[in-house]
Formats: C-alpha cells, structure tokens, sequence
C-alpha cells in the first residue's frame, strides 16, 4: 500500500494517477508520472520548468487522453474521462492564465455553461446571489457585479476558483496560484485553502517555491523530466531535501565539471582581481519596467557586467527577467532608470542603435522572436544586421552567402544548407543559427536569455564553449537562464531574480545550490510567510 | 518563399503554391458544369466556346491582355500589402484615384508632347494618387491600429463618392461621364504594331505591368527594403527584434500599395480610352484580391493568376449567348472560396510532410515542447 | 408634417439596415466578421421575390429569404470554421458569389439579366408612401422586432451570453464547456436570416428584384455595426442616422446645398473615424476573425 493509502486507512484516495505516460510527438511529457492524493489534504506538486507537471493536470483534468497510465478519481476508474465529466465529478482546475471572459460580469463568468435561468431568459439576479453566497461562505470575496476586465489579479483567480466551487468542485487543482499574488494575497489564499481543506475537500497545489511548499501542503509528490521521483511528507522534510530532488543529479554534474575543469572558476576570479578594475560594458541604474499587463514586472534594478565576465541570472521564470532583457535589448519601454552599452546611453535607442553600439541579444523564445521561421538560414543569419549586408538598396547576395558559409561552419549547423527554411531545423540547430548570428560578429554586450532551452546535449555542449570565449576575449554576457546547473557552470558571478527584484548578486564561489535556491524561492525574503 | 534557390525549399513553396489553385479550378470545374447544365447547355461545348472566344481569335487574346493588365496591377497592389501582413481592400480605389490623377495630368499637359516624356510624369501622378488613398489606412494602422480591412472597405466608398463628384459636377463631358481627351502623350494600343489584335484594348501599358511585376519581384527578395517588409509580413515581432520599425513598414507598404494599383490606372485611362470614366474601375479591387491569393502573394505568380481570371471574365462575354455570362463571376467566386479553404489545409499538410522527412523529427520535438510545457 | 414625413422617409430607408445591422452584431459578437452581410442581402432579396413570385404570397418569400440568407451565411461560416479559411477574403468573395448567382438564376428563371416581373408585396397601392405604408407592412413591424429581439438574445438568454463569451475568449467557453463550434454556426445562420429579411424588404417593396439592388446597403449596415460597437440598440441608432443622412439629401436634392456623394460618404466616413479613437476606441470583439483558440 502506498503512504497516502497507508495514512487514511480504508478510504479511497481522491487522487490516485499510476504511470501516467502522455506523448507529443516525439516529446515525451510523461513517462511515468504518478500521484497520490488522499481526501482532504493539500498536495504540492513541485518540478522545474518542462518537468510535466501541468502536462499530468490536464491529463488528470480530461483535456488530454493519457498514452498510459492508470486514472483513478475517488477510487473510479476515470482514465478516458472528458473535460465535462471531470467537472461533473466535482474536479475543478485553476488555470495559471486565468480562463474568464474580460468582458463579462463576475456573476456571468459564473454561470457561463451553466447558465441560470427563468424560462429562456437568463437570470442574472440569481447568479449573482449565488455567487455572493458561495463567496461568503469560503471567505473568497468578490463583486457579483464586476467586470472581469477591472479586477485585480488576486481578485481574478479569486473567481476563478469560485468558478470550480460554483460547479460543485470538490478536488481543486491550483497552477501556480501565487504566480501573480502580492504576499498579503498569498495570506489570504492560505486560509481559504485551509478553510475548504478544513471542509474535507482535496487541494493540489502546483508550484515551484519552496517556502509555500512547507507553508500549506500535508505532502508533496517531486516530479522531474516527465515522472516522479518523489513522494514526500511535508513534515518530514525541508527545503533543500526538496531542492535536490527537483534539480536532481544534474546540479552535481554541473558542480563536478565547473570543480575539475582547469582555468576556470575560482582560478579566473583570483586572475580578474589581481587586473584593474575596467569600466563595466554594460551598466544598469535603477532600472523600472511594465509588463503587458502595465504592472511594474522589474523595479529599480541595477547591476553592471565587466568586460570578460558572465553574470548569469538565476530565477524561476516569470519573475521578471523576461522584461529585464527586452528592455535591455530595446523591445519593451523603460519606466524608469538607465542602460548604458559600452559606455553610451541607450536608454531610449532604437534596436537598430543598440546593435551599432556593439548589444547582441539571444532572445529567450526563437520562434516568436529569434528567427523568422519562413527564412532560409542565411537570412536569418542577417536578420537585425541585414542594414550591413546592402549594396545600395540591393541586398548583397555574394556577402550573406559568405557569411552564412562562415557562420554555418563556425557553429556546425546541420544541414549545412543556407538555402533551407529555418523551420525544417531541429530546436538545437535553430538555436545554433541564432547564436551564430549573435556571436559571430563584432559585439561588446551578449545578453544570452535560455540559451540552451530546447537543444540537444552536443547543441549545449557547443554553446556553452562559445560563451566562455566570449568571455575569454573580454566580453561582458549577460546570461538569463531557468536552469541552475547552466548558471553555476559558465558564470563568474550570480544574481537571482524573484518578484522584479534582484534578491543577490555573489561571486560564484559563494553561489551554492542551497543558498541560490532559498534565493530563488523567496525563502530568504525578510518576512515571507511562514506557516 | 525564399530568395535564395535551393533546390529543396523551392520546390516545396511551388507545391504550396499551386496545390490549392489546381484544386480550386477542378472545383469550379465541377460547379460550372452544374450550371451549365441547369441552362440545358452541354458543358463541354460552352468550355470550348469560352477557349475560342479567348485564347482562339486575336481580339479575344487582346482582350484577355487588357484585362490581364489591370489586374496585373491591383493584383500586385494586393499582394504587396498581404506580404507586409496587411489587407488591403481599397485597392478599386486606389486604381480609379490612380486613374483619375493621370487624367488631369493629361489634361493639364500641352498638346502635342511625346510619349516618352509624358509617361514618367504619368506614372507619378497615378502612383501619389493611388498612393495617397492607401496611405491613410496605413497610418490609421500605425498611428490608432485600425484595422486596415475596414478601413480600407469604407475609404473604397469615400474616395469613389468623391471622383464621382468631381467628375460629375467639374470634368465631365456633357452628356457622358467622363472628362476631356487625354492629347499629351496618349499610349498606343497593341494594334497600331500588330494588325491583328484590330478592336481590342490591349495596349502597350501590358509591358508597363509585366515590368511592374518584375520590379515588384525584385524589391521583395532583393532588396534591403523588401526583406524587412516580408519579415514584417511573417513575423512581427521576430521583425522588431530584427531592427525593423514595423508601425513605420505599415503605413509604407500600404502607400505602396496604393500606388501600385494606382499606375494600373494608365490602362484605361492613358492606353485604352484616352479619357477617365465613371466606374471604369468597377470590380478590378475585388478580383485583384483574388488574383493575389491565387497568385500566392508572389509577383510572378500575380500575372499568372491575373491572366487566369482575366480569360474567365473575358470568356464569359464569349460564352454570353449561350449561358448567362454572369456564371463566370460565380465561377470566379468559387475560385477564390476554394483556395481559401484549401491553403491551410494545404501548408498543413506539406509541413508536415516536411518535418517528418527532414533528418529533424526533432523539430516536431520543439514545436511541441512549448505545447508540452505551456 | 414635413417633420412626419422625414421620419417616415428615414424609417423606410433603415429598415433593411436594421435588419442586416442586428445580423452582423450577432455574427461579429460571436467572432465571425461580417463581410458577407452584402452578399446575404442581396441574396434574400432574390430568393425572397423568387419564393413570393412562384408562391404568390410574400410570406413565403420572407421564408424563402431567410433560407437562402441561412444556406449562404452557412457556407461563409463551414469554410471559415471547418476549414479554417480566411474570413476576410472568403466574405468577399460571397459577396461576389452572389451577384454573379443572382443575375445568372434570374435569366434562368425569368430570362432577364436586369429585372424580375412583378412580384408580390405587402401592403397595397393605396396605402401610398406616408405613415400608412410603414403601418401596414410587417416587415417594418418586424425590422423593429428584429433590433429588439437581437438585443434581447444577446444580454438576456444562455445563448447570448456564449456568444459574447465565444468572440472574447472562446478558450475559456471551452474550458467550462460551451459547444463553441455549435454557438458560431447558430450566429451565422442567424446573421445570414436577418440580413437575408433587411433584403427581402427591398424586394418586396419594390416588388421587384433588380439585379444589385442592396447597391452596398450590406457594408452601410457593417459601418453601423462597427459604429455602434457592436451593441443591437447602438448599431440600430446608427442606421438611423445613417438613414437621416440619406433622407436630408434626397430632401435636399432640389437646393444643392450639399452635393448627394458627400452624404453618401457619411456613413463610411464616421466608421473610420469611430475606428481611430476620435470619439473614444471602438474595440471590436478580441476574437473576431480567429477561429482556433
């Protein structure tokens, strides 16, 4: 019998998913995922990024069809259940980007498929006392009558788990709940939670900070690339245990490389102190940024990178080192503060003018901005720099057919033909043109966002050796990057990110898993909430 | 579609190209002959009927050519715009202001001046007529983001209401609705060279438009320019990230547009009947929006596509005795129904064919890794 | 009464507007751009004389209407839904369809390329051209109907409610599980009816089909819908207005005082200008034209 079983005798686990496999493809999403959840507990499943856990929900929720695996709801077997039939067992799922219409009422969300009505009218005075009783009887408060469009985050996922009570949930999953929550939110979340747990109703947490781990769960399920390596008890164990499991072998890999390699780590800091102090090439003061949404995503950051030094940047992502580096690069409006390449403000320049000013920039998603797709790779090749392959208004065809030879053959990308669209690449050799195109030019500043995200090992292992050149020739990197063991094994100095601020910068050599996670997590965060 | 000729990539961008035309004309193959048969007519005979009567005698070939000209023209207009991501609707318009720019030009120039002259001073004036129409819902895009499919729909309205006018109430001739003769470097038609294309209004302005498509061709994969208003077309935002100022290419590449079906003006106006008339644009924006899809956004395909549709409509005068000459605009309509429903089913399907015969299964990989880790 | 018989005048000229502007708030509303409106217009005018002529009750060329403005509007919404097809090029090309359809059947039927004969109508000679002849036609009775019934629909019942959901965030229809596919063909078929009707009025009061008679009435009623942002009642106002316009130029004629393509502009003119925000943003519905969510 399993734990879960063990602790709640003979009644039937709310949760119980077995092997669960779920296939995209080639991508294997889940490959042995399970999950066990007694009623009326709250269970924090955690992982990295990519590591499944949202994939195994919706699989869990019936917006996917599992590969393999077994599904068990209340002891029913539900494995090939619809999205309606989930609902209809009382199975409600909270989305990270929230599932409201911005245009309709509280009260209209509400109803919307489960309409109340009187006769074939609608009636609207009844959802809205429904609504207004469900909300007082959780403690989740809303306003029946508001437009979805005017309400703040917190009272919008407020809704949106309303939304599940409302269709009579009593197993609630929750994907990264506290993602856009300010930490009195993140309270008032708490005692709700604890309020329905209180009511016997099962919670399923999805998250990647550890300190909300230990705050709210009873225990805790660890996936990693697509399956479960653990099972926890929340009292029985601690962050870092946590820690390990999530990041798994790999973060010793990194350590054991960055240890043995001669030439780097601790040697070059001891080289880099005994130089003068060089002006940074790239200095950021104060720095203010809006996300989409036209909420302050970075606020007043500042740091600076010195010629022939990486600084990476750790962070889960989301805490706003996306905007970070779009500002930086010139594709996002600057709120407030200063960015300086090489010297030269280019606060306010153009993409264009950061380029002349010696900026590269790897963007974190190559689809959406990196490459166009329907290019063939010599023009991807050119692209931000095509004003330097002109002849007159014509492009020169002899230069960027010479360029791309070169650039092809520097980074090895595969099939080594120019002519080929950019999109019959595989992930790695599209990162691998983008990087060759960023890398293989003049530059001062390389802002390096999930660099190796999506590419093969011998793709990484390529990268990763052209980043530290860069560094060797005197460049500054700024690396962003999701992946710890990355961080710790190319950069001279660490910084973390978390809530648009930088919690820490440390030079590498006090840059340890434990201290970097705590970082990463908000656990070191004066006054985070506790349990 | 790529500049650089790999043998690969070209391949596969003229299956994606031709695929959904081929399909589309059996398509309205199969309607037309359910037509045709309502009327009691024998299918097989009206289809020869309609080849006779275009591609069987000069005059009919003359014909197709003049048409072919003019839908040349707001074909490319049409396709310019899709290729910077943008619908332009206006483009009957743009061709009548285009038109109607040239003819006071003509009316203002001395008599007597010769072609060669003349022409660029034409060109221009057509070009910043039809350029100017298509320029305002471009800034209306950059500047409100507007969207450029209405916009252009009801400035259609405005600027033909507004020629009307004009040319109703200042230039007309009396008794007929257009203005004075054009004596300033008026074009030859093709049958002052060859006799036998006697009647038809084909006329020299054909070569301007094959020259257009060429040019057009030119600056889309060859020049600096061009490249950055594709990308714009593709991809916005990998476009901005590369450098290009993408509210800037908008309103440029609908001026541009606009120009372009303004020059298709001259083929009525300069080479054909030597005057502007009322409605002498009547239905040319519309087709040339067909004639860009069929033609796939791409110039060479625009001229192909554009004597495709220009036979069909000029055999339906032939076929006229016998059906309805209006079955060619249904035919037509079918046409560009078909190809739209067929194109994403089409890039669909070969992508991924592509993809899984490429030596990258693995793109599939990534693809579907972001789906995966949404 | 020069008042009473503006009014009157104006009301006539709206009523096939109202019709096809409550269409195209529903179709819009649920996501699916309204381009073909034109092209059900003038596709009800021709099937409604038709049914009238053969049935000799112009009732059953209302019905005959809105069959043909349901089947066309259901062919726009298959190629669009089913197949993914650009909605912009495919309305087009309706629009195109039926003009060419049109004038084809009516020589078929009728062995003219301009004109149907007679064809029966409401109303009779004697109630002239006043008050008497809106009163007596229903379809004046049911133009009125049709703004009320749209909005009614929209704001008051179930279905109104998914199809306002639908246009905004059809994914969040889908994930409390509206039939999203069902909801935006109902929204067609019901856009293909009403504008199918605002065209049978056409006929029917003329008696006649010519060929293109709804001459851009379509696009007017589109410019009303956009204008109106999208709400029955505002769209509907604007269709007076833009009738108003019409009728003070017909008025007008004889004084010259402003030229009749000047007023004809007004409609397009204040859409446009609707559109760039001048007189607050005119936002249409975020998932207008995209099918897949």
């Amino acid at each position: 019998m399993s734990m879960a079983e063990q602790t709640t005798q003979s009644a039937p686990l709310a949760i119980k998913l077995t092997d669960i496999h779920k296939y995209f493809g080639p991508v294997r999403a889940n490959r042995g995922a399970s999950l066990e959840v007694a009623r009326g507990e709250i269970h924090a499943l955690v992982g990295e990024n990519g590591a499944g856990k949202s994939t195994l929900m919706r699989v869990l929720s019936g917006m996917y069809a599992p590969d393999g695996g077994r599904m068990e709801v209340n002891g029913r077997d539900v494995t090939d259940w619809s999205t309606a039939d989930a609902i209809a067992a009382g199975l409600g799922m909270v989305h990270q980007h929230f599932m409201l219409v911005p245009t309709l009422t509280v009260a209209e969300n509400m109803m919307l498929g489960r309409e109340r009505t009187r006769g074939a009218r609608l009636d609207l005075a009844r959802a809205e006392r429904e609504t207004a009783e469900l909300s007082a009887k959780t403690g989740l408060t809303v306003r029946p009558q508001a437009v979805v469009a005017d309400l703040s985050v917190g009272e919008a996922q407020r809704v949106e788990i309303l939304k599940t009570l409302y269709r009579g949930a009593k197993i609630l999953v929750l994907d990264e709940p506290t993602a856009v929550l300010s930490p009195p939110e993140i309270d008032e979340l708490w005692t709700v939670l604890r309020g329905m747990r209180a009511r016997g109703e099962t919670i399923v947490l999805i998250t990647h900070k550890l300190d909300e781990v230990m705050a709210i769960s009873d225990s805790i399920t660890v996936m990693r690339h697509g399956r479960t390596v653990d099972q926890l008890r929340t009292g029985a164990t601690n962050p870092a245990e946590i820690a390990k499991a999530m990041v798994g072998r790999d973060v010793r890999l990194a350590m054991e490389f960055v240890v043995g390699e001669q030439g780097g780590g601790p040697q070059d800091v001891v080289h880099r102190a005994s130089r003068l102090p060089a002006t940074p090439l790239l200095e950021i003061r104060d720095l203010t940024v809006e996300d989409a949404r036209r909420l302050t995503a970075v606020h007043g950051v500042s740091f600076s990178v010195e010629p022939g030094e990486i600084l990476g940047i750790a962070g889960v992502e989301g805490n706003g080192q996306t905007e970070l580096i779009e500002a930086i690069a010139g594709l996002r409006d600057v709120r407030g503060g200063t960015i300086a390449v090489a010297g030269r403000d280019v606060t306010r320049a153009s993409v264009k003018a950061r380029g002349d000013a010696g900026l590269s920039h790897i963007p974190e998603d190559r689809h959406a901005r990196g490459l166009v797709l329907d290019y063939s790779v010599a023009e991807n090749l050119i692209l931000g720099q095509q004003h330097r392959f002109t002849r007159g208004a014509r492009l020169d065809q002899d230069a960027i057919r010479a360029n791309a030879a070169r650039q092809i053959a520097a980074f090895d990308i595969r099939p080594a033909e120019p002519a080929r669209a950019v999109r019959a690449l595989s992930g790695g050799n599209q990162q691998k043109v983008v990087i060759a195109r960023e890398m293989h030019r003049a530059f001062q500043v390389l802002l390096a966002a999930q660099p190796t995200r999506g590419v093969d090992v011998g793709a990484i292992e390529l990268i990763h050796e052209r980043l530290r050149e860069a560094r060797g020739a005197g460049k500054a990197v700024l690396l962003v990057s999701a992946d710890l063991a990355e961080i710790l094994a190319l950069s001279d100095r660490v910084a973390v990110m978390y809530g648009g601020r930088l919690a820490a910068i440390l030079p590498r050599a006090e840059a340890t898993v434990e201290i970097l996670g705590r970082h990463m997590t908000g656990a070191a965060v004066k006054g985070a909430h506790a349990a | 579609m790529t500049s650089l000729k790999g043998v690969g990539s070209w391949r596969t961008s003229v299956e994606e190209a031709v695929l959904p035309a081929v399909v589309a004309l059996l398509v309205a193959a199969v309607v037309g002959d359910v037509l045709i048969l309502t009327f009691g007519q024998n299918p097989g005979a009206v289809y020869r009927l309609l080849f006779e009567g275009t591609w069987g005698n000069a005059y009919g070939i003359g014909q197709v050519l003049y048409k072919t000209t003019t839908l040349t023209f707001t074909g490319l207009a049409v396709a310019m715009g899709l290729r910077a991501g943008l619908f332009n609707i206006g483009a009957e318009s743009q061709l009548a202001a285009g038109g109607f720019a040239a003819a006071l030009v003509g009316l203002i120039l001395p008599a007597g001046l010769p072609a060669l002259a003349t022409l660029p001073v034409y060109i221009l004036a057509a070009a910043l007529g039809g350029g100017a129409v298509g320029a305002l819902p471009g800034a209306l895009k950059a500047k409100f983001g507007a969207h450029e499919v209405i916009t252009t729909i009801m400035l259609n309205f405005i600027v033909l209401a507004l020629l009307n006018y004009l040319t109703v109430s200042y230039l007309k001739i009396e008794g007929t609705l257009h203005t004075a003769e054009i004596h300033a470097g008026a074009l030859p038609r093709l049958s002052d060279f060859i006799a036998a294309f006697h009647g038809s209004a084909a006329n020299v302005v054909l070569f301007l438009a094959v020259a257009t498509a060429l040019v057009a061709w030119w600056f889309l994969f060859r020049t600096r320019v061009g490249f950055e208003l594709r990308a714009t077309g593709l991809q916005p935002l990998a476009a901005e990230y590369g450098a290009v100022k993408v509210t800037s290419v908008w309103w440029r590449a609908m001026a541009l547009s606009g120009a372009i079906a303004g020059i298709g003006g001259l083929n009525f106006v300069l080479g054909y009947k030597h005057y502007y008339e009322e409605s002498f644009a009547s239905g040319a924006g519309f087709l040339g929006i067909a004639v860009a899809i069929v033609g796939r956004n791409n110039p060479i395909g625009v001229v192909l596509a554009a004597l495709v549709f220009a036979t069909i409509s000029q055999g339906g005068l032939a076929v006229n005795a016998v059906v309805p000459k209006q079955i060619v605009d249904v035919l037509q309509a079918v046409v560009i129904i078909a190809v739209a429903a067929s194109v994403p089913g089409v890039r669909a399907a070969l992508r991924k064919a592509r993809a899984s015969t490429a030596s990258s299964s693995v793109a599939a990989h990534t693809h579907s890794t972001e789906e995966a880790t949404a | 009464m020069i008042l009473l018989a503006f009014l009157v005048q104006t009301l006539r000229i709206a009523i096939p507007y109202l019709f096809a502007a409550s269409g195209g708030v529903i179709s819009e509303r649920a996501g699916l751009i309204g381009l073909g409106l034109e092209g059900y217009m003038l596709g009800g005018a021709f099937c409604g004389a038709l049914a009238s002529y053969y049935s000799g009750s112009p009732w059953i060329g209302l019905i005959g209407a809105g069959t043909g403005g349901a089947a066309l509007a259901l062919l726009y919404a298959l190629t669009a839904i089913k197949y993914r097809a650009d909605q912009v090029v495919v309305g087009i090309a309706v629009n195109l369809l039926v003009i060419g359809a049109t004038r084809f059947f009516l020589r078929l039927a009728f062995h003219s390329s301009a004109n149907s004969p007679r064809v029966p109508g409401f109303g009779s000679e004697q109630s002239g051209t006043g008050v008497l002849s809106l009163v007596a036609n229903p379809l004046v009775w049911l133009g009125v109907i049709a703004v009320a019934g749209t909005a009614w629909l929209l704001y008051r019942t179930p279905f109104g409610l998914r199809v306002r959901a639908v246009g905004e965030h059809p994914a969040a229809a889908v994930t409390v599980g509206v039939p999203v596919t069902r909801v935006r063909y109902t929204a067609a078929a019901l856009s293909g009816v009403l504008a199918a009707l605002g065209g049978a009025y056409l006929a029917l009061d003329q008696h006649q089909f010519s060929a293109e008679m709804t001459a851009g009435r379509g696009f007017i009623a589109l410019a009303a819908t956009i204008f109106g942002r999208w709400d029955p009642v505002r769209a509907a106002l604007a269709c007076l207005l833009f009738a108003a316009a019409e009728t003070l130029q017909i008025q007008l004629q004889g004084s010259q005082a402003i030229p009749s393509q000047f007023v004809e502009m007004i409609p397009y003119a204040l859409t446009i200008i609707a559109l760039a925000g001048v007189v607050g943003r005119a936002v249409p519905p975020a998932a207008l034209g995209r099918v897949a969510e």
